[in-house]
């Protein structure tokens, strides 16, 4: 659930990103099978003293996963009141420890590995047009442009503000967008110019 | 797929990320409501995009949110969002952006509002439904009928959603448009 990678390096970053997508890939496979409450919540405490074997900065991030108790404590009720506290317990368990180990290898493999990781399963979508280049050089793209649009978005909405307007306003989205194509197509322009040729 | 196209995609996706991590503002109808909203920017990718270039650019978003870039809303990022209870939900996404697009294109009505209303409450939000429901139903054991109560509870957000995108394709085919390329 949360992305950023630790900054410190650990045990777990030492083992391939491929490697460790399988073993979540395959744990998803076998908690879905497993309906034991205590067999879940036993590997919920595992999960978790993985985390804390893994050091202080990992621990702080648990705290980040209140996000996810609003849509935990729903599931719970609701299994709760339809089949009764076990199930409630087994759906719930399964469910924290299925995101608390996703995130784990998250937390222990920087992006770029893990993109790496992924291109032998998107190797099929080279017959739909899409080649590992462009991918990354579209990745690089996304990744670069998230903090100029927003300081975009900012600014505009400063200048909204400047002129008597409220906190902010949908009007502002359509120039927002317009401008944003407009940045794209004069890079589109120089990539061109430099020489990129996309099949 | 042409450079520009391509760029355009990119840019889009990174529009989708922003969108989930600051802009906070008013809709004309909900007075005072504030919306932070990426699926405000799966809608606006197929209506602005189109159908085929919208998905890619929502496929895209999820791909560098999946390599682990915190860019949902609430910071959110990494393979955990795809083994969550919601999981559903953003495969949904890209189904959603590809409908909305193509409902652009075939809706006969003369006005953009209309248009962009239709296309967003189907695309955007019923299709998204479609993939999110079961998904959440099956992940967390819940019956489908419960499961649909439960994601009724983000309808009247997603609603105004839908209703803030038809405003902002007007504003933005109205005024825009010639210069940054047609509704495709």
């Amino acid at each position: 659930m949360i992305g950023a990678p630790l900054s410190q390096r650990t045990w777990l970053h030492k083992l391939p990103a491929g490697f460790k997508l399988l073993f979540i890939a395959a744990a998803t496979v076998v908690f879905f099978w497993v309906e034991d409450p205590l067999v879940l919540l036993a590997s919920l405490v595992l999960v978790l003293l993985v985390y804390f074997a893994l050091g202080r900065e990992a621990v702080l991030r648990l705290k980040l996963f209140r996000l996810m108790l609003p849509i935990l404590a729903i599931v719970g009720a609701f299994q709760f009141l339809a089949s009764g506290p076990a199930e409630a317990l087994a759906s719930v368990s399964r469910l924290a420890l299925m995101v608390l180990l996703a995130d784990l290898v998250s937390m222990t493999t920087p992006m770029i590995a893990m993109m790496d990781a992924f291109l032998p399963v998107l190797r099929p979508l080279r017959y739909t047009g899409l080649d590992p280049s462009q991918l990354a050089l579209a990745f690089a793209l996304v990744i670069r442009f998230v903090p100029v649009l927003l300081d975009d978005w900012l600014r505009r909405r400063e200048a909204w503000r400047a002129r008597g307007g409220s906190r902010g306003s949908w009007r502002l989205v359509a120039p927002w967008i317009a401008g944003l194509l407009r940045i794209a197509d004069h890079i589109a322009e120089a990539l061109d110019a430099r020489g990129l040729r996309l099949k | 797929m042409q450079t520009r196209d391509l760029v355009r995609v990119s840019l889009f996706a990174a529009l989708i990320g922003a969108l989930g991590l600051a802009p906070r503002f008013d809709l004309p109808i909900a007075a005072g409501v504030p919306v932070t909203a990426q699926t405000l920017g799966v809608m606006l990718a197929g209506v602005i995009l189109g159908a085929r270039l919208g998905a890619t650019s929502v496929a895209l978003f999820l791909f560098v949110v999946a390599c682990g870039a915190p860019l949902l809303s609430g910071g959110r990022g990494g393979l955990g969002v795809f083994a969550g209870p919601t999981a559903g939900y953003l495969i949904g996404w890209i189904a959603g952006a590809w409908v909305v697009g193509a409902m652009m294109r075939v809706l006969p009505f003369k006005s953009d509002f209309t248009s962009a209303l239709i296309a967003s409450a189907v695309g955007g939000i019923f299709i998204i439904y479609l993939f999110g429901t079961p998904w959440l139903a099956w992940s967390s054991g819940l019956s489908l009928k419960n499961a649909a109560i439960a994601s009724a509870t983000f309808l009247p957000g997603d609603a105004l959603k839908a209703i803030a995108t038809a405003f902002i394709a007007q504003t933005y085919f109205q005024t825009f448009s010639p210069a940054a390329g047609a509704r495709a």
